[in-house]
């Protein structure tokens, strides 16, 4: 181990025999390793804020063929830090007959949340904030923080249009998280982990592959859960003026700001994660740090279509919504999580009978999946299709065309 | 002081105000606050036990669902903003004595026990206990009926609650 491959454990090792030769006890020493790395991780998630803030405000400008930020630095890339200032510097306002302890603990509650999530997110084989056994779990309950601090702000604000983006918030946050759950049980089965890092190691053939279905509830349910277009009912601007926000201001309103950026590039992250492979690729083994890069790559890839989808994609209807939940989402994450048990299970009965190689197992089992996944998508297909026949109704004859009468035989002739 | 025990009783008086808190509180919604910051504590608690499996669902379970839906319920109630009313009815005395009388019961229970001064036993075998718990749940000599059980009555509930929630068709 040296300085270059994998620095953050060389540092930290470093640290903590500097700590124990002063005299401390180890258990003292790992406190205070946690607690600075925790400080570390939540500093460089709102550090890396800063940066996504201007990548997507520049993007939704070039698709609506603007310029986008385009004044502070090279490519306007500063542009954030003067709204930082400016945000920093604006007057708190605290409407009348607000709950004042619960309209400031929201803001705190909505970007904790989403901060704790990077606690489990592996960067790179070493760098791990805490490898927890159940740290798939630990996301769906991290997920359940944030959503109380919605509603928390929709009610302590004392204004209709707030409370109507809470109840909306419920409604949505809450119904997402069934089929997010189903869908992240499909790789802690092909995984046998519930451990995010253990789920990475386990892709030697990445989840996408096996589970295409199961990656795409995933991003689908999380999306709705950070609560950006297409699913933005929450603060619908022009039904709500901006939902459970409205009364917020200056850095209260910038953290919900915050937050909601951060959780969409937290998202991205889960998913390039649990079924992009996280931090795998190629000469990772030799130097752990490269798998920071790798990482990012691949979190930025999907952080990219999550941009493209929120830019281009018009707001759904609340039935619309619910319905796509419950009638489509979660049945599916159903039948698809039961196969999936099913045919893994009797994959490994087989298996011994098969005499194959032992590298191409992974992909043999990989194969299996995906074609799984294939058949269930073309019956999904017949189903919909089949539905959207029944559910057309004739209600009428349909009327005749109007036809120019016969003219008079003497113009004919 | 290990940092165990110092986080242990930081977290410790924190639940038991909270817990206090939640009687108290004369807001609904501050009581539910209250409550939520109560289970928190207990989830701390199930870490420092090495039960980091019971402290996510606590999380999930207690705080993800069931207190947004305390939330919910008192956000539905009139007049939730207005301190109103009185804290106690006539019956207070009945509650107070009962209470005492649990308090005086499980002290005596607890005042010949030997939890307080042995140590844990450290666990071997971390990341198998939640397979063991899983195994447990279904095989046929632990737990599995009591299992079965738990869930043909949340199946029951969940229909009854469809069918009284459902459009009535004419």
């Amino acid at each position: 181990m040296n300085f270059i491959s994998d620095p953050i454990t060389f540092i930290a090792n470093w640290l903590g025999n500097l700590l124990l030769s002063w005299g401390l006890s180890q258990t003292f020493v790992t406190v205070i390793l946690k607690f600075i790395g925790a400080g570390l991780v939540g500093t460089f998630g709102f550090a890396l804020v800063i940066f996504t803030i201007w990548l997507e405000r520049k993007l939704y400008g070039r698709i609506q063929d603007r310029l986008g930020p385009n004044r502070v630095g090279p490519w306007g890339i500063f542009q954030t830090f003067p709204d930082m200032i400016k945000i920093f510097t604006k007057e708190y306002i605290t409407p009348v007959g607000a709950d004042k302890v619960v309209y400031n603990l929201a803001p705190i509650l909505s970007v904790s949340a989403v901060l704790l999530t990077w606690a489990v997110i592996p960067f790179a084989p070493t760098i791990v904030g805490t490898e927890v056994n159940v740290g798939v779990l630990y996301l769906v309950a991290v997920g359940a923080i944030g959503a109380l601090g919605i509603i928390l702000a929709g009610w302590s604000s004392n204004n209709k249009y707030s409370l109507l983006g809470a109840f909306r918030a419920v409604a949505q946050v809450v119904s997402y998280e069934v089929p997010m759950v189903l869908a992240l049980l499909v790789p802690v089965l092909l995984g046998r982990s519930m451990g995010v890092n253990s789920l990475v190691n386990a892709q030697s053939v990445w989840f996408i592959v096996l589970s295409p279905i199961a990656a795409l509830i995933f991003f689908t349910s999380s999306m709705a859960e950070t609560g950006r277009a297409p699913f933005d009912l929450l603060e619908a601007e022009s039904e709500l003026v901006a939902g459970y926000q409205t009364e917020y201001s200056g850095l209260k309103f910038g953290m919900f700001y915050v937050g909601e950026f951060l959780h969409a590039f937290t998202i991205s992250a889960l998913t390039a994660t649990i079924f992009f492979g996280g931090w795998r690729g190629p000469w990772t083994e030799q130097v752990p740090i490269l798998g920071v890069a790798w990482f990012f790559i691949k979190t930025f890839i999907v952080y990219f279509v999550v941009v493209l989808i929120r830019i281009s994609m018009p707001r759904l209807r609340i039935d619309q919504m619910l319905n796509f939940n419950w009638k489509f989402l979660t049945p599916l994450a159903l039948v698809l999580l039961v196969l999936t048990a099913v045919l893994d299970k009797a994959f490994y009965l087989v298996l011994p009978s098969l005499n194959l190689l032992e590298a191409a197992i992974p992909w043999v089992r990989a194969g299996m999946h995906l074609l799984l996944n294939l058949f269930i998508v073309i019956i999904t297909v017949q189903l919909l299709k089949s539905y959207k026949i029944k559910s057309v109704q004739v209600v009428a004859k349909p009327k005749p065309i109007a036809v120019a009468p016969e003219p008079p035989a003497s113009v004919i002739s | 002081m290990t940092p165990e025990q110092i986080i242990f009783l930081i977290v410790a008086v924190v639940t038991l105000v909270a817990g206090v808190s939640v009687v108290t509180s004369r807001n609904l919604i501050h009581s539910a606050l209250w409550l939520i910051l109560a289970l928190f504590g207990v989830a701390v608690f199930y870490v420092l036990l090495e039960a980091g499996f019971f402290a996510v669902i606590q999380v999930i379970v207690y705080i993800g669902a069931i207190a947004i839906l305390f939330i919910f319920a008192s956000m539905l109630t009139r007049r939730v903003m207005q301190d109103t009313g009185h804290q106690s009815n006539k019956n207070w005395w009945l509650g107070a004595l009962i209470a005492f009388g649990l308090l005086v019961g499980i002290t005596l229970v607890l005042v010949n026990w030997q939890g307080f001064t042995s140590l844990a036993p450290v666990l071997a075998n971390q990341s198998e206990r939640l397979s063991q718990l899983g195994l447990a749940l279904v095989s046929p000599d632990l737990y599995v009926l009591p299992f079965e059980l738990a869930s043909v009555l949340l199946v029951a509930a969940m229909i009854g609650a469809i069918f009284v929630a459902g459009e009535k068709k004419q």
